[in-house]
Parts: structure tokens; sequence; C-alpha cells
């Protein structure tokens, strides 16, 4: 099976990823699949205002989606929407297995992410955006948080869709995965197959998250090599 | 006042920044357009460390009834707390209310866009241009850097089909009437001296703000005032002189990047 963009069924879209590109922020970075791209921003830990909305066990974890008007063929309405709250509560539900939150009390960790261009694949883009920009915060980690989105077309099971594959797919499941944990952390479906396909769907999800993983563990070391170097 | 603008005061009255700049000396521009496949057009334009993203999107509504026959423009600023920790969630405030219309005006009164080549069916259909700031980071002097993206991302863009009533945002070909080129210069004054091209801890503890856009000829076309303190008459008329310079400077560097 050919796909729309001549991919292979099990073949990512070109994927780009660099950290430290939101200089203000503690931690930053820019994941790219296709014309699919979110930049994550991450600022803390630090002390959490107002007061009465401090935990004393452990730090409060802040995740925030947010799409930019231009993100889409059709303008965004600017703001939060239904589903932007929807995402940004997966996201961070995704995101802080992989934190040592008790470490931090009274604190807070704030990640911001945004949608710059939007082709589907959007909320696993800023996953893995996400997880990076902590990663590059230096804030400690069980694992990084690697995420990507796939389903079935044509009897086949396809990896990383692409806009017009959204619309054709039978299910489409975002999975975000610690790869060294070996734990999922985001988990969604929308679709309707039958549980060997949606199985074999999550196995096809983590094999490519295990890759993703590799080049997350590359882009933070040429970044800290660099900054040894400097 | 602290030890750190007490210190950038001692510098700014021996005519040097923080940054090692003289007064008047700007930060490097890069400018790089056509960065979002979604959008019509689009810039991201760097000024030092800040880094402002503008995506054009357009689609076709009904005209203001006291301008059947041209288009619509809106632009619009989103201050998301990504680019700074000085920007809060929620709906849009004062400042970016503010940053918005001002580089509004200066393309509409600078008449940037020829509005009545955007209409399709007078009185009826024309078409609606969104002008999205978003900015990416913030270190200071957030208008200009707009500003520029703005218009590099005008430039850039490519205005969708449109047939049967309905936007074929799949086939761009035609470029937007793009007629001038604007460029906007900000000027901050702290006590009896001009800054250009303000760094965010400049801003912090600056007297007043003065931003100005110039279209190709030379005219100005839009002035925004800001800060808590007064600006002499003589002090405005020398930012005139400098603003229309550098608007010069500003135009080759976006010609440059188109």
């Amino acid at each position: 099976m050919k796909r729309v963009d001549g991919r292979k069924p099990t073949e990512i879209r070109p994927v780009e990823m660099k950290v430290g590109v939101v200089k203000n922020a503690d931690g930053s970075a820019l994941v790219r699949f296709g014309n699919t791209e979110a930049i994550a921003a991450v600022y803390g830990p630090k002390e959490l205002h107002p007061k009465h909305l401090q935990d004393n066990e452990k730090a409060i974890l802040k995740c925030t989606y947010m799409m930019a008007p231009f993100s889409t063929t059709e303008r965004n309405k600017p703001g939060p929407s239904r589903r932007s709250i929807e995402i940004s509560k997966v996201i961070k539900e995704a995101i802080e297995p992989a934190l040592f939150l008790e470490e931090y009390p009274r604190a807070s960790i704030d990640v911001y992410i945004l949608v710059t261009q939007a082709n589907a694949g959007t909320r696993t883009a800023g996953i893995n955006a996400a997880s990076l920009a902590l990663a590059d915060a230096g804030i400690p980690m069980r694992d990084l948080v690697s995420a990507i989105a796939a389903g079935k077309i044509e009897g086949e099971y396809v990896i990383d869709l692409n806009g017009d594959e959204e619309k054709v797919t039978l299910a489409d499941i975002p999975l975000a995965y610690m790869p060294r944990e070996g734990k999922i952390t985001l988990l969604q479906m929308d679709g309707n197959l039958p549980k060997e396909d949606v199985k074999n769907i999550i196995k096809l999800a983590i094999d490519t998250c295990k890759k993703l993983y590799e080049m997350q563990k590359k882009v933070l070391k040429e970044k800290w090599l660099k900054e040894g170097v400097e | 006042m602290n030890i750190q603008n007490r210190y950038m005061m001692d510098l700014i009255n021996k005519g040097t920044r923080l940054d090692n700049r003289g007064l008047d000396e700007y930060r490097k521009i890069t400018i790089k357009s056509g960065v979002i496949a979604q959008a019509e057009g689009s810039s991201m334009v760097s000024i030092g460390d800040t880094k402002v993203l503008v995506g054009i999107k357009m689609d076709v509504g009904e005209p203001f009834p006291d301008t059947p026959n041209e288009g619509i423009l809106i632009v619009n600023a989103e201050l998301y707390p990504m680019a700074s920790s000085s920007f809060e969630l929620g709906p849009p405030d004062e400042n970016s209310i503010e940053l918005a219309r001002i580089v509004d005006r200066g393309i509409r009164e600078g008449k940037a866009i020829d509005m009545e080549k955007l209409c399709i069916e007078e009185g009826e259909k024309v078409w609606i241009i969104f002008v999205d700031i978003q900015p990416i980071n913030h270190d200071g002097n957030l208008i200009d850097a707009s500003a520029m993206a703005a218009i590099s991302a005008l430039l850039n863009t490519k205005m969708p089909k449109y047939e049967d009533g309905s936007v074929i945002y799949e086939e761009k070909k035609k470029k937007l009437p793009v007629k001038d080129i604007i460029a906007m210069t900000t000027f901050i004054n702290i006590g009896d001296k001009v800054l250009v091209d303000p760094t965010i801890e400049e801003e912090n503890i600056m007297d007043s703000r003065v931003s100005i856009a110039t279209s190709q000829n030379g005219n100005i076309c839009a002035i925004q005032k800001g800060g808590m303190h007064g600006i002499k008459p003589g002090t405005i008329e020398k930012i005139f002189d400098k603003a229309v310079e550098r608007g010069e400077e500003i135009r080759k560097i976006i010609k440059s990047n188109v």
C-alpha cells in the first residue's frame, strides 16, 4: 500500500527536533513531523502563587496546549476551546509520570505548548516537545516521554497519520510511552476496530516511540556536548 | 532602584548599554518567511533574542457598511506565557490589544494593502485578512518585531481561490496586493536619553516609549506614545528624523528577505 504522501505504512514523516528555541524559558524544544509543528517551553520549578494553591507534598505541574490561529487551513479562533482544555489535561497526565514532583514541594512547573502548524498528531508532537523541554530545563526525570499516533487504513496498520489520513483511518490512536520504564502514559482512541487490531496498532506505536526516544536522546546529548565545549 | 537598574542607568548616562550597544545601535535582525504551510503567508522575525511569528489567514465575508467595496483587515496578538514569564493566560489584556492596534494602524494608515482589490462583490463579499501575531520569545521591542513580521508575512501571502461561494485553500496563486512597505521604529526615553531597539530590561526602567510607522515615501503614518512620563517636543522632533531614516534601512532589510 502506498500512502498519500508516498510513505510506507510504518514510516514516520520527516522529523525535526531542536532544544533551546525559547530563550526566556528554563527549557524549550521544537518538534516537527512533516507539516505538524509544536513548540514547548518550561518555566520552573518556581514558587507557586497564590500560596493557597501550593501543595506541601509535591510540585504542581501545569500544562497548556494552544493552537496558533494560523496553524490550521481555516483560521482557528484564538484562546482556549473545549478541545484544547481536554488535550492540555491528557498531556499533563502523559508527562507527570516522568517527573519527581515530590522533590519540589510548594513549587509549580509550567509547560506551555504552542502548535504552530497542525496537520494531525499535534498532541503527540506537543508531548515529544514538552518532554524534551523538561529535560532541557534540567528537571530530574524518570524517563523521557515519546509519543505518536497510529491507525488502520485499507487493511494496513499505519503510523503517524497526516491530516488527509486522519479523515479516512478506521481508528486514530495517539499514544505516549516511557521506553525505559516500559509504561504507556497517554492512550486515546477515536474509531471502531476489533480488539486484535487495536492491540497491533498499540504495538506499532510503541515500536515507533522507541525510535523517537533515540532521536530525543540524540538531540539532548548534542546540546549538552555543545554547551560543554562553549 | 535595584543594583542592576542602577548599573544600567550609569551605563546609559555614559552612552552605552548592558549588551555593549550604543544608545542608537540596533540589534541584529533576521527574517524567515513562508515558515507555516497552513497559512496564506507567514514570517518569523528575530531582533536580538526577541522572536515573533506572524501568520496570515484569509476568508471571505461581508464588508463593513461604510466601506462596501473594500476588504477587511483584522490584526490580533496573543501574548502566550511561553514567550515571557510576564505574560499571563487569559483573554487579551491591554498590552496585547495595544500591540495589535499599533501594528494595525501602521498597515491601515500607511495603505500597505490595496483594500479595493480585495472586494469580490460590492456590499456583499470581500476578503478578510487575519494578521495573527504570536511572540515566541520576548526580549524587548515587540512592537517593531511584530510590525516587521506582519509586513513580511503580508508580502509573502498568496490568496486562496474563491469559487462558487467557497474558499479553496488548496489553490493559492495570486499575490496579495501589497502597495507599501511600512516600517516601525520604537524609541524609549530614560531620563534625558533616547534609546533605540530596547531590551526587556531597558523597557522595565523606561520613562516613556514612542513608536513611529513610516511609509515608503518617508511619511509618518502612525504614532503611539506609551509609558508613564511625558516627552519634550524637541525630543519628539529628533525621534521623527531618526524614524524616517531608520525606516529606509528597515525597508531594505525586509525587501532583501522577500
